[in-house]
């Protein structure tokens, strides 16, 4: 029992102060029959060097980025992360602090989210950024269920086909309890219909989502959904990579209402998946509609400058049944991981990641489309730095076999559309070397 | 605080133009010009306005930040319902090894064995521990959770042709989550009152099952409460709400008070969410990442949100083809590093480790409710479960001093205040919950600061109504934040 402290004498002496006999006496109220008869069978206790070696086993049973060259994308990306992250985000006064509801003694968390969100307003080019949620798809779902908050009497959500397809599942999930209906765009040749998408967003559609750039990799015409849902008197919601960003055109200043996004590429490590952080930019008048946590500037009863949670009564614990949103959490260890990353990076690191990632991905395009049989699935629409490629046979098998030469070599899209089951999507980032491409191709030849 | 450090300057402030932390690799793949790979239309006008520092800046400023704040490694953090205990440091180590830290979320199943056996070894034991069928590790947060597990409610009873079920029962005394959620899952909220020993009033109950009979859908019970008591009729509001075929959702975040002393699924609950980053060991990080799984009985496993992880063969895989599924509730399949971490802790204790930790966390509760119950009012008597909750109305009363000044001045005393005026219905409510990790000097310590508190609350009250002053700031201005809102930094 390494993490409890209690010796034989600090029992008696605490179970006299409390004038119980038996620590089991504490326990009166649950009642007899509910007691199990036997202990849990959760496995048996094990020592920290036994735990050590089970962790270093299991961990060993997986192949990762460390022994596969990973060109796998969709939201998740391998980019390079600069060691001095973890060194900081392990300081236990950030790892083992809670949110920050008493700000005299967490005026460092605060000031961190401060800091946070202003680099992601400066990204988004919207205002105002929230203290950071969940991951993508959610912070997509909450960007439905605020639009719903400012048009209420409609129910129709416009979403583009070209979207990361877990992030429309889980729109559907949120949105069909609360009785929304969630209206898919198709987007053939890899960028979204535009005629479709403007015909699609009728004057009862409370919001238009679309990706930037899109789930196939490809860089949308952001402008005309925008002018799509504005015509309808919808909010125009834009789900981007934040690495992007630092080439594309912010979406806030293109006229997005709202700018949400999966953070991981912004130096977090890829761990199957989470945790990561979702973020969550709107506009000035938002901010009363706004979900998760906020940090504001004040100061103190000495004049000091000081930050502080902010318009506390958007939020579950205030309104209760009447909030627009159920969130209680920031990943406030995730949005410091983004912050210490853009910090050290700077808009020209940001860029030149952004930059790297976009000529290797079209250096292997070229090439891979060179490979009998290979093709691009959508030669007309502009990529940054991922793409779709037809393969001659069903891509799970070309990802079989390019992991028999130590090769991930994307993710199929089988699973996501039928139709695409011969097509692989494939991510380039900056970690990625000539050398490294030269093993893709012949990987897949 | 061990520096004394005070960082006044945001990391824009500190920005100097041309200066880097890192530098990159020049390009292998030749310099082509952006505008030739990118549509010309698309591209940024203007950089984003980035810091621009040097590595040791930014490690040295954020590491200056780190001193302004209170965490478990440095501070007693007695924070009632967040169950502030030790977070394991091999843990960290187990989840930054590659086989977890860098595993991409869509490889293929084959690759990824030991996650999956992780995981589904989780799933079992968190099925175990709760007394239920099975359980899903996909939800992000306790909030998340909830949402999972109401909107498993909501199709079970569709499902059964009984759509008119839309509304959920909640104590008063319950997380404000609670109620949201039921609002976002698209049902109604009935709140049923507390009785006079802080537990569920049955009579109140009977008589909303009596009144909405075929409408309700569940109800959501804390347990223990939210004031830190297990509900001794939990049998009775079990059996109550089946009779009327409505279900029960137990919120766990105070599970850890039950570990290895009583299942759930044992007294009739059908549905629970686990915070990971409560009884888990999770760090909470500032507020996150957690975890959120969620267990059910097996009329609910066929809704189930998805990917499930399942066992075919030998071989673990995941699979989203079941009908009833509610959907899915996130991207790709949860929070795995927390997996790591709450699965760790669970093997390090066994089974009956665990009921030690529990066992210690009410000792611990116990001896605090027993050390300050004559200097303050307990809200409710005692025993309690997992943590104490006080009420300061006696200071209010004698000198204005309320719970939120006791709360600035423990942090002058070097404590982490305890959570202040929740649950809602106890007037200037400390609740104070301590964990099993910590020894029994600390709860002295902390004692005999709140003693202090309470002397000084009748003989010098101004000195706790000033607290903090130890702390890089004094009390701040919250309404100027909401009446001047800034809330991003702008050059001067």
């Amino acid at each position: 029992m390494r993490y409890v402290p209690h010796t034989e004498q600090d029992r008696t002496e605490m179970l006299r102060a409390i004038g119980a006999g038996s620590v089991e006496e504490l326990f009166a109220p649950v009642p007899k029959e509910l007691r199990p008869k036997r202990p849990l069978d959760v496995g048996p206790a094990l020592t920290e060097p036994e735990l050590q070696s089970w962790l270093e086993e299991t961990a060993a049973r997986d192949r990762s980025a460390a022994d596969l060259l990973c060109f796998a994308g969709g939201g998740f990306y391998d980019r390079f992360i600069p060691a001095a992250i973890d060194a900081l985000v392990s300081r236990g006064e950030f790892l083992t602090s809670y949110t920050p509801y008493q700000p005299e003694c967490s005026q460092g968390t605060l000031q961190y989210l401060y800091e946070y969100q202003t680099m992601m307003a400066e990204l988004t080019g919207l205002p105002v950024s929230n203290a950071s949620l969940y991951e993508g798809a959610t912070a997509c779902a909450e960007a439905m269920l605020l639009s719903w908050g400012l048009k209420e009497t409609s129910r129709r959500v416009v979403v583009s086909a070209a979207v990361h397809p877990h992030y429309r599942r889980t729109l559907e999930t949120y949105a069909r309890p609360v009785g929304l209906e969630v209206v898919t765009v198709p987007a053939p040749g890899g960028l979204t219909d535009a005629a479709a998408l403007r015909k699609a967003a009728t004057p009862e559609t409370l919001a238009v989502l679309v990706q930037q750039p899109n789930f196939f990799g490809a860089v949308e015409d952001v402008p005309s959904a925008v002018a799509a849902a504005h015509a309808a008197g919808a909010q125009a919601v834009v789900a981007a990579d934040p690495v992007a960003l630092a080439l594309l055109e912010a979406p806030g200043a293109q006229g997005a209402d709202i700018v949400v996004g999966e953070g991981q590429p912004l130096g977090c490590p890829l761990a199957f998946g989470g945790p990561t952080f979702g973020f969550f930019c709107v506009r000035e008048e938002h901010v009363r509609k706004l979900p998760g946590r906020l940090v504001g500037e004040t100061h103190d009863t000495r004049g000091r400058r000081a930050f502080v949670l902010t318009f506390q009564t958007r939020e579950q614990h205030i309104r209760r049944e009447k909030a627009t949103s159920n969130i209680c959490t920031s990943q406030s260890l995730y949005a410091l991981r983004a912050a210490i990353y853009l910090s050290l990076l700077g808009p020209a690191g940001l860029r030149e990641v952004a930059a790297l990632s976009v000529r290797k991905a079209h250096a292997l395009a070229e090439q891979a489309a060179k490979i009998p049989g290979f093709a691009l699935e959508f030669p007309k629409a502009p990529f940054a730095f991922e793409f779709a490629l037809r393969c001659p046979r069903p891509a799970d098998e070309v990802v079989a076999a390019g992991l028999k030469r130590g090769v991930l070599a994307g993710i199929p899209l089988g699973p996501h559309d039928p139709a695409l089951r011969n097509v692989l999507l494939v991510a380039v980032t900056e970690r990625r070397t000539a050398a490294d491409l030269d093993r893709f191709v012949e990987a897949l030849r | 605080m061990s520096l004394g450090l005070v960082e006044d300057r945001l990391v824009f402030e500190k920005s100097r133009a041309g200066r880097r932390g890192v530098t990159l690799p020049a390009s292998d793949a030749g310099e082509a010009p952006l505008e030739s790979l990118l549509p010309g239309g698309a591209l940024r006008n203007a950089p984003p306005a980035l810091p621009e520092l040097s590595e040791l800046e930014v490690v040295r400023h954020y590491t200056r930040l780190s001193g302004k704040n209170f965490g478990i490694d440095t501070t007693f953090y007695p924070l009632g319902s967040c169950t502030m205990k030790y977070n394991p440091r091999v843990h960290e180590y187990g989840a930054s090894l590659p086989g977890f830290a860098r595993v991409h979320p869509l490889q293929p199943d084959e690759t990824v064995q030991g996650f999956l056996a992780l995981a589904h070894s989780l799933e079992r034991a968190l099925a175990e521990i709760t007394g239920l069928a099975a359980a899903t590790l996909n939800p992000s947060a306790g909030a998340h959770g909830e949402l999972t597990g109401v909107l498993m409610v909501r199709a079970y009873h569709h499902d059964r042709s009984e759509p008119g079920r839309d509304t959920v029962l909640i104590p008063d005394s319950a997380h404000g989550t609670n109620p949201a959620t039921v609002t976002i899952a698209g049902m109604q909220v009935q709140s049923v009152k507390s009785g006079p020993d802080g537990r569920v009033d049955l009579g109140d109950l009977r008589e909303k099952l009596g009144t909405l009979g075929g409408r309700v859908a569940a109800m959501m019970i804390t347990n223990p409460s939210t004031l830190g008591l297990f509900e001794i009729r939990i049998g009775e509001i079990a059996r109550l709400l089946h009779e009327k075929g409505a279900l029960l959702y137990m919120d766990g975040a105070n599970m850890n008070a039950l570990l290895g002393i009583a299942r759930p699924g044992d007294f009739g609950v059908d549905v629970m969410h686990l915070n990971l980053h409560k009884t888990f060991t999770q760090p909470h990080g500032g507020g996150g990442p957690g975890a959120g799984p969620v267990a059910v009985g097996e009329k609910l496993v066929p809704f189930l949100p998805v990917p499930r992880i399942v066992q075919e063969g030998g071989a673990y895989r995941r699979r989203e083809d079941f009908p009833k599924t509610i959907g899915r509730v996130r991207s790709f399949q949860g929070n795995p590093g927390v997996f790591v971490r709450a699965y760790a802790y669970i093997r390090s204790h066994g089974g009956e480790g665990l009921r030690k930790v529990t066992e210690a966390a009410v000792l611990n509760a116990n001896y605090i409710l027993a050390r300050l119950r004559d200097a303050y009012d307990l809200a409710y008597p005692g025993p309690c479960m997992h943590e104490a909750v006080f009420s300061a109305r006696r200071q209010v009363k004698q000198n204005g001093v309320r719970a939120l000044d006791i709360a600035k001045r423990l942090i002058d005393l070097g404590f982490h205040p305890p959570t202040i005026y929740f649950p809602l219905i106890v007037p200037e409510s400390l609740m104070i919950e301590p964990t099993e990790t910590e020894p029994k000097e600390t709860l002295d310590a902390f004692v005999a600061a709140m003693l202090t508190i309470a002397g000084e609350a009748a003989e010098e009250p101004q000195k706790v109504k000033d607290a903090p002053v130890t702390m890089p700031v004094t009390r701040l201005d919250e309404v100027r934040a909401v009446k001047q809102p800034r809330l991003r930094w702008r050059p001067r």
